[in-house]
């Protein structure tokens, strides 16, 4: 299952930076469901089916599906693509890419003490049948506080998404 | 998953930095608001990775829990943000971010 | 016996159904709706409560769980409905009454454009209000609570086009809330001292965590006191009943009279326990009581509007139901309580029918000489007056007023015993001089007399409740409440039952000699500059409405004025001539733009990682 993980984790690296540069944002929007869908796959070779899952029908589909229908409703055509491309222009990139890779770099040197002894990850599999007993158990709060999120964000879209009188 | 395999717990957290850092990427970069939502969605993703990841590595099913609440949180986002994107693409009709500079001090 | 959760699911379902078919639904179906979903509420209602007393259950309860509400920590609230004499006496009461003046309002509400919603919140009242007396932990009853609460308010400004009736709904909104806020923070300091809110367990815990008279247990009493006093209408937060008889009659009939207004007596009796470790608390319900009913009949005795007249009398009986909790004759209360549910409610309807046909008219000062064109209205009168008034062994108020009057003289407590005497003096007064003035004298004004069944049989059944035939059921309150204090009988009850009857003979008396016979005395008696300073300082219900729009409403109005002018801004306005200039610099970075933000936000995360790797 490692060369599953490595190879997962490639392709996601390799589409979310396809999908964060693509001018074109349709083609973006596909590179980031190819990317979420290979997280899914690192999250079934890490021994974590039940998020994998999650991941392809919540994230890769109903999320995803909500930008691409924005996406159509705005028509968003040749000129926007000309615009990005405009506006990505070489100098755009210092500040970013520097501020980034710092970012980065300390991320790795931060977890670079773990690496004195090997913790694995993967030995085992935590189905969904954990994953709902302890959210309907020890969780119960919690999902009642996403419960009143969700509800919250359902007002504020109906609210946000009216056309003005 | 037979469940032999071992992966590094590290690798998988540097995969998520990566994931983290390459949204913020995306989100300094773009001006396109549109492209600012996707890439506020590949850093919670990352995030995410990083809960499920360390919840693997003690057997727990608490990171996925986190996960999933990651995921309401990230499905409330993107509702809420992309109702903005409408207004703002009426209002201003554009999506560049700084139009909508109204806020300046 | 499983069947109970049907008695409150049947005004839920009712409820539902009126709120979502609003403006489909034709009156006749909104009317067997609303009617019919409380009479099989009834129904199942008296079933249980015949197999209830049929088969007494061994400890004196039956408790059905329906389900748990959330599981979190070791809290663990569950939704379950107990039934014991307690709960089954205000069941009874709620869908029993309820029922009749349900259908009674199905006559009264006829042509209002909002009858479907008026019997989409009655029915919602229902439910809640029976939620609050099945309900076996106290976040249940506090659920049944707020939800007659918010029933209370729709209803009080049911005809909302009126901005006076709006503000009488705020009023009592508000004014209940404050009860409220007191007693969700008892509930909070029961939930901290003994870690559940299930009532029979508290009562099991309570004697054993408290110490008699200990700091706690009387905080808390008073803060249920305090909530108790909010939704009763009790000294000192009385001052929105009057202005509740806003509403259409029947929901005065069925909320401000025979029910709602009464859960704080329940919830005192539920709580007994907590109330006898702490005597304070108690002599304080019983001087609540005393007092509230002294002012009530007072200010009753000059009031002109037929509905605040029965208001304040309902204030000053529930002051009675107090009285005795703070005498400890618990089950004298709850005996009290449900005759006077019989016969408010029958008085609150006559009314209703009094004012519709005089055409909407309240102010008895222009009614006159009804007696003959509508009949049944006046002997609905003669005997609901008769009952308020306990006139002796005939009517059903006599044996609960008498019985609580009785347990005050023999349980020692003399000053609630004269207090409680002379406000029966009082009530009989002031309920004769509203009955003469109504239906005696000349006639003022042209009326005409309901009919139909929905007319009658509320009344009838009602009128006959209110005699002594209500006198004779007993609530069976054995297994939940202490004994009375004292026994029956004796030839000092006796006394005590002649005096009172003497007394309230002598009432009517006297207001039948003031109408009828036109004394000098009295005459020179309200002639005097006293008497007429006197009657003034009644007629504003001594004046607590002045003092607290004097002391909270104009003050705080005073503080937003004064605050809308920011006081403060202008006192400091130095220092934001100071801090213009650094806001003038940091305003460059606030330059709208989201890219820029972001990058700030992320240079400070990395200045803090970088911190974290340096020095870890």
């Amino acid at each position: 299952m490692e060369i599953a993980f490595y190879l997962a984790a490639a392709v996601a690296v390799i589409s979310t930076m396809m999908s964060v540069t693509n001018p074109n944002p349709v083609h973006a929007l596909l590179y980031l469901i190819v990317s979420l869908l290979a997280v899914a796959m690192v999250f079934f070779s890490i021994g974590a089916p039940f998020a994998g899952i999650l991941e392809i029908i919540v994230y890769a589909g109903a999320i995803m599906v909500l930008f691409v229908f924005v996406v159509m409703m705005l028509n968003l055509g040749r000129a926007t693509i000309e615009q990005e491309k405009r506006w990505l222009r070489w100098q755009a990139w210092i500040g970013p890419s520097a501020l980034s890779l710092v970012l980065l770099f300390e991320l790795v040197r931060v977890l670079h003490p773990i690496g004195g002894d090997k913790h694995m990850v993967g030995y085992g599999t935590i189905g969904a049948r954990e994953v709902g007993m302890a959210l309907f158990g020890p969780y119960l709060l919690a999902v009642e506080l996403a419960s009143m999120l969700l509800l919250a964000a359902l007002v504020a879209a109906f609210h946000l998404g009216r056309h003005e009188d | 998953m037979n469940g032999v395999s071992a992966i590094p717990l590290e690798h998988a957290l540097i995969l998520s930095g990566i994931l983290f850092s390459l949204g913020l990427l995306g989100i300094l970069l773009r001006r396109n608001i549109l492209f600012v939502l996707m890439s506020i969605e590949v850093m919670m993703n990352g995030a995410a990775l990083a809960f499920v990841a360390a919840g693997s590595r003690w057997g727990a099913a608490d990171g996925q829990i986190m996960f999933i609440l990651i995921l309401t949180l990230a499905a409330a986002e993107a509702s809420v943000g992309l109702a903005l994107v409408l207004q703002i693409y009426r209002r201003f009709n554009t999506l560049d971010t700084d139009a909508a500079s109204e806020m300046k001090g | 016996m499983n069947i109970l959760f049907l008695v409150f699911l049947f005004p839920l379902l009712g409820f539902l159904i009126l709120a979502f078919g609003r403006g489909k639904i034709p009156e006749k179906l909104a009317a067997v709706i609303g009617v019919g979903s409380i009479g099989l509420s009834a129904l199942v209602a008296a079933i249980v409560g015949a197999q209830f007393l049929q088969h007494p259950p061994a400890d004196g309860a039956y408790v059905e769980p329906l389900w748990t509400w959330m599981q979190v920590g070791g809290f663990a609230p569950q939704f379950a409905l107990r039934l014991d004499g307690l709960s089954l006496t205000m069941m009874g009461v709620i869908t029993g009454v309820g029922f009749l003046i349900h259908l009674f309002a199905s006559w009264y509400m006829r042509r209002d454009e909002g009858y479907g919603r008026f019997f989409s919140y009655m029915n919602l009242f229902v439910a809640s209000m029976l939620f609050l007396v099945l309900g076996d932990n106290l976040l249940f009853l506090y659920f049944g609570w707020e939800g007659v609460g918010l029933c209370s308010y729709l209803l009080i400004g049911f005809w909302y086009q009126d901005p006076a009736n709006g503000a009488a709904a705020r009023k009592a909104f508000i004014v209940t809330r404050v009860g409220d806020t007191f007693m969700a923070i008892g509930l909070f300091l029961l939930f901290q001292t003994l870690g559940t809110l299930n009532i029979q367990e508290i009562l099991q815990l309570a004697p054993q965590a408290f110490h008699p008279g200990s700091l706690t247990v009387t905080a808390i009493a008073l803060l249920l006191l305090g909530g108790a006093v909010g939704k009763s209408a009790q000294l000192p937060l009385q001052t929105w009943l009057p202005d509740a008889m806003a509403g259409p009659t029947p929901v005065s009939a069925l909320i401000h009279a025979a029910t709602m207004v009464t859960a704080g007596v329940y919830l005192i009796a539920r709580t007994h326990t907590l109330f006898e470790l702490a005597p304070f608390a108690q002599e304080m319900v019983g001087l609540v009581g005393a007092v509230t009913l002294l002012l009530a009949g007072f200010t009753a005795l000059v009031q002109t509007d037929i509905k605040r007249v029965l208001a304040y009398s309902t204030m000053s009986q529930i002051g009675y139901m107090f009285l005795a909790l703070g005498a400890g004759a618990w089950s004298a209360a709850v005996f009290h309580l449900m005759t006077h549910a019989f016969f408010k409610a029958l008085l609150f309807l006559a009314s209703g029918a009094v004012i519709l046909a005089c055409h909407h008219e309240q102010d008895i000062r222009k009614m006159g000489g009804l007696r003959k064109k509508i009949p049944l209205a006046f002997w609905s009168f003669v005997v609901g007056g008769s009952a308020l008034a306990a006139v002796p062994y005939l009517t059903a108020g006599f044996f609960s007023k008498d019985e609580i009057l009785w347990q005050a003289y023999a349980g020692g407590h003399i000053g609630l015993f004269w207090a409680g005497l002379l406000g029966a003096f009082l009530t009989s007064l002031y309920t004769f001089r509203l009955i003469f003035t109504v239906f005696f004298g000349e006639a003022k004004t042209d009326a005409h007399a309901g009919h139909g069944v929905s007319y009658w049989l509320p009344l009838s059944v009602l009128l006959v409740l209110s005699t002594f035939v209500g006198g004779m059921i007993h609530p069976p309150l054995a297994n939940v409440l202490p004994a009375n204090p004292a026994e029956e009988g004796g030839s000092e009850q006796h006394l005590v039952e002649a005096l009172s009857g003497f007394v309230a003979i002598c009432g009517i008396a006297i207001a039948g000699w003031r109408f009828f016979g036109q004394p000098r005395l009295l005459q020179w008696l309200e002639g005097t500059g006293l008497a007429k300073l006197l009657s003034r300082y009644w007629y504003s219900a001594f004046g607590f409405d002045w003092l607290y729009d004097r002391l909270f409403v104009k003050p705080f109005l005073w503080l937003v004025r004064i605050n809308s002018k920011d006081v403060f801004d202008q006192i400091i306005g130095c220092i934001p001539v100071v801090l213009v200039s650094f806001n003038k610099a940091t305003a460059l970075s606030q330059s709208g733009r989201l890219r820029w933000y972001t990058a700030s936000v992320a240079f400070g995360a990395v200045l803090i990682i970088a911190a974290v790797v340096v020095y870890q």
